[in-house]
């Protein structure tokens, strides 16, 4: 979904109860702050924790309320390098926590540590990453601390009213959004998928307070060991989501060896190579390059949609490109709706023709930059 | 080797329209299927079975429809299946629903000790991704999301070691038994049914629980009342304003209209252009 920053909280209708308690007990309304699980590994913060610090102190300031980062890792790890990367972009605080045990993801020991952190500070909002990480710490941190937790959210937004976090997330594949809110307990967690939300601008005269904590655990204690962690190859890694550039094909494309037209586009944009679901399942192109609500969020400067109709289930991962360009023999199809710049057109025919034309501009611009 | 696999039975997604004035699905005439990310945790349940023997347990909670779900993954060669099926869970979230599933789980495991709990990725419907750690988490098993391939199951040690999907790169996990397990899409290919299988599928007597059957202790905490998550709003995604603007080719070549684009498309995003170039040169 196109995020709309400026945008006020949609009022929300109050739900029936059914004889469920909606109230928030008082000492829950003690729980303050909105906190963002940073997610880093090998000396790398993932992008999507900045993105969600930026949203982040967005709801922060609505509430009146400060932004703290959380920062797990081992002793040997730049933490507190990535808070002060956190305070840039928006955080007030930073929770520190480092041991042994917590060099490398593990469920066991990142749940007892952000568990704890939470039953000690007290946050009222706490957003992670949707990604293997994230969804596996949160469904885990939820159910240890009996909360509520959204996943995949599109919008994050403040509930006038009630205070409350107000949730939307896409449903039905996309078809549908709905607004979800925690309202009786505490905190309220979300999870956000990569390129959901846009990149905050980091401002490199913030700065914040640093909080050390322990883990209080031991090797010993933990039964799942991590033996070896096996880098992706360079050269088979798809990075979609923020990739500048995406050039995506669809069923429109009519067999699996036209593909090669999009690839050929793509190699003179530097860009990647995205695909519908349908593609996906018929085994055309890798289960990576899938766009859209089962697949990957993108948001990049330029996407060209070769051959795809513009179903919701594709339209919600890509709508928040800055540039959309539509390519279908159809002029009624639904892409045209929410694209840019449309081509009523067979791909086969248009693609290899915006090949040569960005070849040959390229080229004779570089020519004369050199 | 006794395993339990959740299953959930879902609207297949892919044919769920929403009425255009009313803003609600239409339910009607749209199939409902095996979630199909739990046929991944399916097979590799039936595969484990093939290797050390035993038996494979389906789990689900839903309708009493809902038993048709079962009765396919049956046919693929799962040995018994429970529905836990009652009023009394409409509503649940995916809190509420790890609870009823976990007290599902348990009185399995009261029948015969479980060695490894199987579920979805996720689901199509919901997305969440949650059940399965949310199950992990209420009866202490050892949690394994994502994992792409079982390396070795040592059955005298009663170890698990696994490869499991994460962001740029590949984990080496090793844990004990019993333990959790969410397969990742595309980690095999589910075996197909034979006919005498889908006919013993189709006669099957799926075991149908209520809450009490189901050992529920706490009914706050199924359902409704047990969610604690509530949907305040349901909306249709609202249209853009503007249409795209249509470049005709019958009006003119093919070459022009490519290069008006590219013009178009490097006026509208002005440091494009340069970005291009710099990963030319670079």
């Amino acid at each position: 979904m196109s995020q709309a920053p400026n945008e006020s909280a949609a009022p929300v209708k109050r739900p029936a109860g059914r004889g469920r308690n909606l109230e928030l007990s008082e000492a829950l309304k003690a729980y303050k702050g909105v906190w963002v699980f940073i997610e880093h590994d090998r000396g790398h913060v993932h992008s999507v924790s900045w993105e969600l610090l930026g949203e982040a102190r967005k709801l922060a300031d609505k509430l009146g309320c400060p932004v703290s980062a959380v920062l797990l890792g081992g002793p040997d790890e730049t933490l507190e390098k990535f808070a002060a990367e956190a305070f840039t972009f928006g955080a007030d605080k930073a929770y520190i926590m480092k041991d042994p045990v917590l060099k490398g993801y593990r469920n066991e020991p990142f749940t007892k540590g952000l568990t704890d952190l939470v039953n000690k500070y007290q946050p009222e909002i706490l957003l992670l990453g949707a990604t293997s990480m994230g969804r596996d710490l949160a469904g885990s941190v939820a159910t240890t601390l009996l909360t509520g937790l959204t996943a995949d959210c599109t919008e994050l937004n403040i509930d006038p009213t009630s205070r409350a976090l107000a949730a939307t997330r896409p449903t039905f594949g996309g078809s549908l959004l709905c607004t979800i809110m925690t309202l009786a307990y505490r905190p309220q967690m979300a999870t956000v998928r990569p390129r959901v939300m846009a990149m905050p601008p980091a401002d490199a005269s913030r700065t914040g307070e640093t909080v050390q904590e322990t883990l209080g655990m031991v090797e010993t204690q933990i039964v799942t060991k991590l033996l070896d962690f096996i880098a992706d190859a360079n050269s088979n890694q798809i990075n979609l989501p923020y990739a500048d550039v995406i050039v995506s094909g669809g069923k429109g494309l009519k067999n699996p060896e036209n593909f090669k037209l999009v690839f050929e586009l793509a190699r003179v944009l530097g860009g990647e190579v995205g695909a519908t679901r349908p593609c996906v399942q018929a085994g055309w192109v890798e289960a990576d390059r899938q766009v859209g609500q089962t697949g990957k969020t993108v948001r990049p400067k330029l996407y060209i949609a070769a051959g795809i109709s513009g179903a919701i289930q594709h339209r919600v991962g890509m709508e928040a490109s800055d540039v959309i360009v539509a390519i279908n023999t159809d002029a009624n199809a639904p892409i045209f709706d929410f694209a840019h710049y449309g081509i009523v057109g067979n791909a086969l025919q248009v693609l290899p023709a915006l090949t040569q034309a960005f070849a040959a501009h390229l080229a004779q611009r570089s020519r004369q930059v050199a | 080797m006794h395993i339990v696999v959740c299953i959930k039975q879902v609207p297949d997604s892919a044919q769920i329209r929403v009425h255009p004035v009313t803003n609600t699905i239409m339910r009607q005439g749209v199939p409902a299927i095996v979630n199909p990310y739990d046929l991944f945790s399916l097979e590799e349940a039936l595969r484990l079975k093939d290797k050390f023997g035993g038996k494979v347990t389906m789990l689900c909670m839903g309708p009493p429809q809902a038993e048709e779900a079962l009765r396919k993954c049956i046919s693929f060669g799962a040995d018994d299946a429970v529905l836990v099926t009652d009023r009394a869970f409409a509503g649940a979230d995916t809190l509420a629903t790890s609870y009823a599933l976990a007290a599902g789980i348990r009185q399995i495991a009261s029948e015969q000790a479980v060695d490894i709990v199987f579920t979805g990725k996720q689901t199509i419907d919901g997305d969440t991704a949650q059940v399965g750690p949310g199950i992990a988490k209420r009866m202490g098993l050892q949690l394994l999301t994502y994992v792409s391939r079982i390396v070795e199951t040592d059955l005298v040690n009663r170890t698990i070691t696994v490869e499991r999907r994460a962001e740029g790169g590949v984990q080496v996990l090793k844990t004990e038994l019993p333990c959790l397990i969410t397969m990742l899409e595309n980690s095999n290919e589910l075996r197909f049914a034979s006919l005498p299988a889908m006919i013993h599928a189709a006669g099957y007597p799926v075991r149908k629980w209520n809450k009490e059957q189901a050992g529920i202790e706490d009914v706050d905490k199924i359902g409704l009342k047990g969610s604690p998550t509530v949907v305040s709003k349901v909306f249709g995604p609202t249209p853009r304003s503007e249409k795209a603007e249509m470049l005709e080719l019958e009006t003119s070549s093919l070459r022009d209209v490519s290069l008006n684009l590219l013009q178009k498309i490097f006026t509208r995003h002005p440091t494009l252009e340069s970005d291009l170039l710099m990963k030319e040169l670079s």
